[in-house]
């Protein structure tokens, strides 16, 4: 499993593409909020790579749960802004 | 044992990378934002809980595992629930679901 993490962690930073695309060009402010939410899941599991690549697991474990939190957090906070607004098209 | 518990982390992991491949690809394809909270919600969130699990499963039963199966339940809470709210601001604010092209044969509006 040890040789696979670099190249699982390459293809995952590929697959964040089209999300992020959606976050650039999306028609709407919720398409891009939803592709920065599918960002920062594919962010943790990376994180979590990158803790097993660097051999220092438990300190990213502790980023990648922050991360997590923060992104729920993120979005609820910013779906109470804007369905209070008129339209945030 | 320990080869056993290395296919299953490869194969819950390799399963995850799948999901989350046709999450994304959904997130680019699909017509309009409900369609697209579908496929953020359900598969890439599912998709991130088998990596996690395969993770976990190569970690074994040390505090590590247990803190990535706590990152597993939080999510499974978190990501779906964040994917409604979003849904349901776009409600409130006026946005209308996607009723097909017409000229594709799809119902009208």
């Amino acid at each position: 499993m040890e040789v696979l993490f670099a190249p699982l962690a390459a293809f995952l930073a590929v697959i964040l593409l089209p999300p992020l695309y959606r976050v650039l060009r999306g028609p709407t402010v919720f398409d891009r909020l939803l592709g920065a939410s599918v960002v920062g899941n594919k962010t943790i599991v990376i994180s979590c790579l990158f803790g097993y690549a660097f051999g220092r697991i438990e300190m990213f474990l502790d980023i990648a749960l922050g991360y997590a939190v923060l992104n729920f957090v993120g979005a609820v906070a910013i779906e109470k802004y804007f369905s209070s607004r008129e339209a945030g098209r | 044992m320990s080869i056993l518990q290395e296919v299953v982390a490869i194969v819950l992991f390799a399963s995850g990378v799948l999901f989350m491949l046709v999450g994304s690809l959904g997130l680019l394809r699909l017509p309009d934002f409900f369609t697209r909270t579908h496929a953020s919600g359900k598969v890439d969130s599912v998709g991130m809980m088998l990596c996690l699990g395969g993770l976990a499963v190569h970690e074994g039963p040390t505090l590590s595992g247990v803190k990535l199966l706590l990152v597993i339940a939080f999510v499974a809470v978190s990501s779906p629930v964040a994917a409604h709210a979003l849904a349901r601001a776009a409600v409130r604010s006026g946005l209308r679901p996607w009723r097909g092209a017409p000229d594709e044969g799809g119902p009208d509006r």
